[in-house]
C-alpha cells in the first residue's frame, strides 16, 4: 500500500535520507532500527508528508496506489488520519495539557468522519476501550497530567486509530516508557495491526522491543538502508557489517557475562554534512575495504527478500 | 527584582478592583449629575455635600472623577480589545504560515512600531476631527504591532511542541490546530500583555483628551480635567491633582497587576519565589 523509490531527503548541503526503497503491505509489520541520527524519524515524517519546511523531497512516493511526490499540503492531509496515522516518542508531550483527552481523540472523528458530539463520544469511548484504558468513560474527560505515561501513549494510539488508518507509524513509542508498560504497549500494537488488519511501521533503536513487535526489518544507518528482510533472517544471520555489530552490541542476559566488556560500534554516527562519500558505514567499519571508501555498495539481493548492500558480499568475502 | 510577586500581584488587583468598582457605580450612580452646572457653587471647598469640593463650573470633583473613571476604563477596554485581537489573529496567521506571510507582517509590525502614537493620533484627529472614537482607534492602532509580536514568538514556541505533531498527525488544518492548540496556550501571555497595555491605554487617552483629541464636552475624563485644571494652577491646585493621582493610582494599578501576572506565569521567576514565601511562612 506504500511504495518509497529512491526517497532521499535533502536539508540544505545534508541528505538525511538517501535513496530509500521500501513498501508496506497491508496488515505487514515492518521494522526499522538505527541509531539516532540514522534517520529513522526523518522516514516516518516523510511518509506523513510532514517533513521540515526546509527539507527538500526527491524520488517518488506511492500511498494507495496515489503518487504523493510533489503532493500539497492539503493532498498530504487528506491521506492523513484516514489512511496513514502516527504516534510518536513523547507521550508526555504529545498531548495538549490544556485539552480533556477525550477532545483530542475526537477532533478527528468529528472533523473527518462527521460524527455528531454524541457518536463521537461513543466511538471514542469505544477507541479507549479497545486501546486498553480502564474505564474509559472516566478517562475522556481526564486532563493529560492525571494520565500516567502509559495511559497517555495509549491515548494517542486510540487518537491515531481513530479514522481507521491502513497504516500506522509509531516513532519510539516505548522509548519514554519503562520496560514493563513498553512491553504492554508493543503487544499491543501487534494485536491491533493483527485484529485491524492494520500496517504498522515500528521505528526504535531497541531491537528486542522490535523482534518480538514487526514481521520484517530494515537497518539504518546514515539515512540509508543497510540490510533489509525478515525479522528471523536478519537476526540469526545478518549480512551487513553494521547489523552484525548492533547485534553484537546487545547485553546478554546469562550472569557470567555480565562482567566481560560489551562490544560496541567504534566511533560514532557522522553528521549529516560529512557523510563519507563511498559506503556511509566506511571508517567505523571492522572489515573495511579500500573499495567502501569510494564507491557506494550495491544492494545485493540475498536468501528470500533478505537484502544488504555491502561491498563484502559482492566482492565474495564477506 | 527581588519583590516576591504576590503582594504587587495583591496591591495591582486591589487598586483595580478599586477602580473597576468606582466605574461600575458610576454608571448606576453619582452623587450628582455632572452636566449640571451650578456657577454660583464654583470652587466649593471639600464638604459633606461635595466631598472633593466643586470646580470651576460648580460641578461636583468627585462626580466627575467617577463619571471620568468609565471613560478611562472603557477607552482602555475598547481600544486594546481591538487592537489586541487584530494583534493577535496576525500574530497567529503569521506563525501558522510562515515564510513570506511571516515575513512581511513582521516587517510591518516594525514599520508599526516606528510610528509614534501620538502623532497618528493627530492625523486622525486632524483628518476626521476630534473625537473619542478616533482616539479609541489611535490606541487600538498602537497596540496592533506590540499583539502580533507577543502572539507570534508565543505562538512559534507552541508549534514546536510535540502535541501539535500529533495533531498534525491526525490530520487537522493549520486553522484548526491555531484555534484549539496554540490560542489556549498561549492565552496567559495575552493577558499578561493586555494588562500591561491596559495602563498604557488608560495614560494615552489621559494625555489624547488633555491635548483636547479625545473625549469631547461633556463627556467626564480625567485627561481633560486635567487640561481645564491648568490654567487654575494657582487658583485651585487641587482640580489637576484629584484626576492626577486617579491616573496614577489606575495606571500603577493595571501595572502591578500585570507585572504580577506575567511573574505568576514565568516559571523562572516562579522558582525564585517559592523559597521566599516559605521563609515568610516561618517567620512568626
Amino acid at each position: 500500500m506504500i511504495q518509497t523509490k529512491t526517497l532521499t531527503v535533502q536539508i540544505g548541503a545534508a541528505q538525511a535520507l538517501r535513496d530509500i526503497s521500501l513498501s508496506v503491505s497491508p496488515g505487514q509489520r515492518l521494522g526499522i532500527v538505527g541509531e539516532s541520527g540514522s534517520g529513522k524519524s526523518m522516514l516516518g515524517l516523510a511518509l506523513m508528508g510532514m517533513l521540515p519546511q526546509e527539507a527538500a523531497l526527491l524520488g517518488q512516493i506511492t500511498i494507495q496506489g496515489r503518487d504523493m511526490t510533489g503532493a500539497n499540503d492539503a493532498a498530504w492531509r487528506a491521506l492523513r488520519a484516514r489512511q496513514i496515522a502516527m504516534i510518536f516518542q513523547e507521550p508526555m508531550a504529545a498531548l495538549n495539557p490544556l485539552r480533556r483527552v477525550g477532545d483530542t481523540v475526537m477532533d478527528p472523528l468529528r472533523q473527518h468522519l462527521g460524527l455528531s458530539q454524541e457518536q463521537a463520544l461513543n466511538r471514542a469511548i469505544a477507541l479507549f476501550d479497545e486501546t486498553g484504558i480502564q474505564d474509559p468513560q472516566a478517562k475522556i474527560a481526564a486532563y493529560p497530567h492525571s494520565l500516567s505515561g502509559g495511559q497517555r501513549q495509549r491515548v494517542l494510539i486510540a487518537l491515531a486509530l481513530a479514522c481507521n488508518p491502513k497504516l500506522l507509524i509509531a516513532d519510539e513509542p516505548t522509548t519514554a516508557l519503562d520496560a514493563h508498560v513498553a512491553r504492554r504497549i508493543t503487544d499491543l500494537l501487534v494485536r491491533l495491526s493483527r485484529n485491524r488488519g492494520m500496517a504498522l511501521m515500528f521505528i526504535s533503536h531497541d531491537l528486542a522491543a522490535v523482534a518480538r513487535t514487526v514481521d520484517d526489518l530494515a537497518v539504518m544507518y546514515g539515512g540509508e538502508i543497510v540490510e533489509a528482510g525478515p525479522v528471523a533472517a536478519l537476526l540469526s544471520t545478518p549480512r551487513h557489517p553494521y547489523t552484525q555489530g548492533l547485534l553484537a552490541a546487545r547485553p546478554p542476559l546469562e550472569p557470567g557475562h555480565l562482567r566481560r566488556r560489551l562490544p560496541v560500534i567504534p566511533g560514532t554516527v557522522p553528521g549529516l554534512a560529512d557523510l563519507p562519500p563511498g559506503c556511509r558505514f566506511a571508517g567505523r567499519c571492522p572489515v573495511e575495504l579500500p573499495i567502501c571508501a569510494t564507491t557506494r555498495p550495491p544492494k545485493t539481493q540475498l536468501k528470500n527478500s533478505h537484502t544488504a548492500a555491502c561491498h563484502r558480499l559482492t566482492t565474495g568475502t564477506p | 527584582m527581588k519583590q516576591p510577586a504576590p503582594i504587587h500581584l495583591r496591591l495591582g488587583l486591589a487598586l483595580v478592583g478599586m477602580v473597576t468598582f468606582v466605574a461600575l457605580l458610576a454608571l448606576v450612580w453619582t452623587p450628582y449629575d455632572v452636566t449640571l452646572l451650578e456657577i454660583s457653587a464654583k470652587f466649593r471647598p471639600p464638604s459633606p455635600e461635595n466631598w472633593l469640593g466643586t470646580d470651576q463650573l460648580g460641578r461636583d470633583v468627585l462626580s466627575l472623577l467617577m463619571a471620568g473613571s468609565v471613560n478611562s476604563l472603557a477607552v482602555a477596554f475598547a481600544s486594546v480589545g481591538i487592537g489586541g485581537s487584530i494583534g493577535t489573529a496576525l500574530g497567529l496567521l503569521a506563525s501558522a504560515k510562515g515564510g513570506w506571510v511571516e515575513t512581511t507582517l513582521m516587517r510591518l509590525t516594525d514599520l508599526g512600531f516606528a510610528f509614534p502614537a501620538l502623532l497618528f493620533a493627530i492625523l486622525l484627529a486632524a483628518a476626521f476631527g476630534p473625537s473619542l472614537s478616533n482616539a479609541i482607534f489611535a490606541i487600538a492602532f498602537i497596540n496592533i504591532p506590540i499583539f502580533v509580536r507577543v502572539a507570534r514568538s508565543a505562538a512559534n514556541q507552541i508549534w514546536t511542541r510535540d502535541f501539535l505533531r500529533a495533531g498534525q498527525a491526525a490530520g487537522q488544518t493549520k486553522w484548526r490546530l491555531t484555534l484549539d492548540h496554540i490560542l489556549p496556550n498561549i492565552a496567559a501571555v495575552l493577558i499578561v500583555q493586555a494588562t500591561i497595555e491596559f495602563a498604557v491605554a488608560i495614560l494615552a487617552e489621559a494625555a489624547l483628551s488633555y491635548l483636547g483629541l479625545g473625549a469631547q464636552p461633556p463627556l467626564a475624563s480625567w485627561g481633560r480635567m486635567l487640561s481645564q485644571a491648568q490654567t487654575l494652577m494657582y487658583l485651585a491646585p487641587q482640580l489637576a491633582i484629584y484626576p492626577g493621582l486617579c491616573i496614577i493610582i489606575t495606571v500603577l494599578g493595571f501595572g502591578l497587576l500585570g507585572d504580577g501576572l506575567r511573574d505568576m506565569t514565568d516559571p523562572r521567576l516562579r522558582q525564585n519565589r517559592r523559597p521566599q514565601s516559605r521563609r515568610r511562612q516561618a517567620r512568626p
